[in-house]
């Protein structure tokens, strides 16, 4: 039987973590992806590699993300598909879960790892632990940790176009607004690098040493709780346990203590560094490279020194 | 306010009319500042002598059931715990910072959000409250499953991750952290809410709250009583450690770090 995943996309694309969910469902079965938006989006997941075929609608339903209507379309089609999966995104998360209670099945969270088509390896406890669970379900709903599969990639494939099928609109909840940041950064979790700042940055203004940094190095900006809390930087900036999952090529940790939630959502890069003045600070434990200083001193001269061939 | 669905309310007074009874799901997990060990045999972590607290977001949760009592905006709130008859310790919590009264599902083994969201449909059909704020996610199983598990089986509106959660226009307004930033949704009563982390700062209980939380009732029900099946859907085959990660080297200085990243590393 098919899979079915639901993708996520900016507008004009697939993101990259819908292309890690397509890896995850390529190991079981011929892939459909559901694109809700613009035709160019649905256009890009045509070329994604191992994509067999896509399904799309520009119906206005589904323009908000609203969970309600989009669970219901999900619902609707279920019976074609083995799998439904979806990137563990703030939008597959809120919406998966539902979906699975509505098909009487316990969802299966932000997967890091597909072991058959019954049985998936989840991390809990802020990644402190790995577990393998076997679903007796009928029917799988999973969302998909994209820092754990590697993207499939964005050309080579060459899926038709079809229509989504139409949907009901329970017309529980509408959209007022959004406030939604557009950066010329990399996005987060597609980034190869990410520079993040915490408390010890002091303010939203100190912060903009973390931004220009991230300029010269091309990386994205990322950010502890404590600097999200104090308003030094956005909200979806927040790596961690209940905030962005990444594991990036390089990974730079500036006046970050290192809490377990922390880690969670950055241990898995490939190469650490940490820049912290207290020798003692945990973020050390996992760092490749550690630079013990004070970030005020440490981050013009690094930027200096990246900016020297 | 508008009809509700399941078992209607009845108020008769202009005050209460436009006042919410709240139901706030709170779980007992290992305290955050744990760092959990895996067991020896691969079945779980070890949770026997462990501080246990209640799951962090759900005392923002009850932080902002307590926050709308005292603005008048709702009448009642009640605290329910599924789980073993400690629970009883996070709805004790719950009722010192400001909860009316607990209701404790006893259970003990696994709880899966699937059949948390099941007792909790069954307690609602009961209470009919018109609004249910629960944590966006568990610290211990990380599903983050359970508030949109359970507005599915209701089929209530559903607004998640919530750092915003206002009375409005005969429903409620609910600011939620996205990718990417913040969005605005208006959702019919009753309805479902999730907190997350920038909703409001917990309070802490004082200590005439606590001793008066002692007086108040806690009900206790068992899943039968609620004709639910809360067999797990999902067996646990084993349980490790994720692999080990070593400390590197401490660099000297900032040439040192940017030559190791661009010649060593690589990745620069
Ligand atoms: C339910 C829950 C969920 C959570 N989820 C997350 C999450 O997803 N992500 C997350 O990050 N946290 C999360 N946390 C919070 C986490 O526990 C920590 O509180 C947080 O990560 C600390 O942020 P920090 O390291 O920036 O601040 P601190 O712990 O205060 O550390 C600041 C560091 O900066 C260093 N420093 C100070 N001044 C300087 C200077 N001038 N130069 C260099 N270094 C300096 C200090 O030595 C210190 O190590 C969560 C907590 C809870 C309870
Ligand atoms: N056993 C339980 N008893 C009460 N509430 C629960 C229980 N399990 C989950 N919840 C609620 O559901 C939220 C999300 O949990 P989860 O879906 O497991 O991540 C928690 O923050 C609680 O509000």
């Amino acid at each position: 039987m098919a899979v079915l995943v639901l993708a996520d996309h900016d507008g004009s694309a697939v993101t990259q973590p819908t292309r890690s969910a397509v890896a995850a469902a390529s190991k079981l079965g011929d892939v459909t992806v559901l694109v809700l938006g613009p035709r160019a989006a649905a256009e890009s997941a045509t070329k994604v590699a191992g994509v067999a075929k896509v399904l799309h609608t520009e119906d206005a339903l589904y323009t908000n993300g609203l969970a309600e209507p989009l669970a219901a379309l999900l619902v609707s089609m279920a019976s074609e598909y083995s799998h439904l999966l979806a990137p563990a995104s703030a939008a597959g998360k809120n919406v998966m879960p539902r979906v699975a209670a509505l098909l009487d099945v316990q969802v299966i969270s932000d997967i890091a790892g597909v072991v058959d088509a019954d049985t998936f390896v989840r991390p809990i406890y802020a990644g402190n632990a790995l577990a393998t669970v076997k679903s007796a379900d009928p029917k799988k709903v999973i969302t998909v940790r994209a820092a754990s599969f590697d993207p499939a990639a964005a050309e080579g494939g060459s899926a038709a176009v079809e229509a989504a099928p139409k949907g009901e609109d329970p017309g529980l909840s509408s959209f007022l607004g959004a406030e939604i940041v557009k950066s010329e950064r990399p996005e987060l979790t597609a980034a190869k690098i990410v520079i993040s700042g915490g408390r010890a940055m002091g303010s939203s203004e100190n912060f903009h040493i973390i931004e220009s940094v991230a300029d010269k190095l091309g990386a994205a900006v990322g950010a502890s709780r404590a600097a999200v809390d104090a308003g030094y930087a956005p909200n979806d900036h927040q790596v961690g346990q209940t905030g962005k999952i990444v594991a990036p090529e390089l990974y730079i940790a500036v006046g970050i203590s290192g809490a377990i939630q922390h880690l969670a959502g950055m241990k898995d890069s490939k190469v650490i560094v940490a820049i912290n003045k207290d020798e003692e600070a945990p973020i050390f434990s996992v760092a490749d490279y550690g630079l013990v200083g004070d970030l005020f001193k440490v981050m013009p001269e690094f930027e200096a020194e990246l900016a020297k061939k | 306010m508008p009809a509700r669905g399941a078992g209607g309310n009845i108020n008769s007074t202009q005050e209460t009319a436009e006042a919410m009874k709240l139901l706030v799901p709170v779980k007992r997990v290992v305290d955050y500042n744990v760092k959990v060990r895996v067991k020896a045999d691969g079945t779980g972590v070890e949770t026997a002598n462990v501080k246990m607290s209640m799951n962090p977001f759900d005392e923002i949760a009850v932080e902002e059931a307590v926050r709308l009592k005292e603005k008048g905006a709702a009448t009642e709130i009640i605290a329910v715990s599924a789980g073993p008859t400690a629970c009883q310790e996070q709805i004790r919590t719950a009722l010192a910072m400001g909860a009316d009264r607990g209701i404790l599902i006893e259970h003990d083994g696994i709880l899966e959000p699937l059949a948390v969201a099941k007792l909790l449909k069954a307690v609602i059909a009961k209470e009919s409250p018109d609004l249910v704020i629960l944590g966006k996610q568990a610290i211990d199983d990380d599903m983050n499953a359970t508030g949109q598990m359970l507005a599915a089986l209701l089929g209530w509106p559903q607004g998640t991750y919530a750092s915003k959660v206002e009375p409005a226009d005969g429903g409620i307004k609910v600011t939620r952290e996205v990718d990417g930033g913040l969005e605005r949704l208006q959702l019919k009563l009753p309805a479902i809410v999730t907190t997350d982390l920038r909703l409001n700062e917990p309070r802490y209980a004082s200590l005439p709250n606590i001793m008066k939380a002692r007086k108040k009732p806690i009900e206790t029900l068992k899943p039968a009583d609620l004709g639910v099946d809360v067999s797990p859907r999902l067996t646990v085959l084993k349980v490790e450690e994720p692999p080990k990660r070593q400390a590197g080297k401490k660099v000297g200085s900032v040439q040192e770090l940017v030559e190791k990243l661009r010649n060593e590393a690589k990745v620069i």
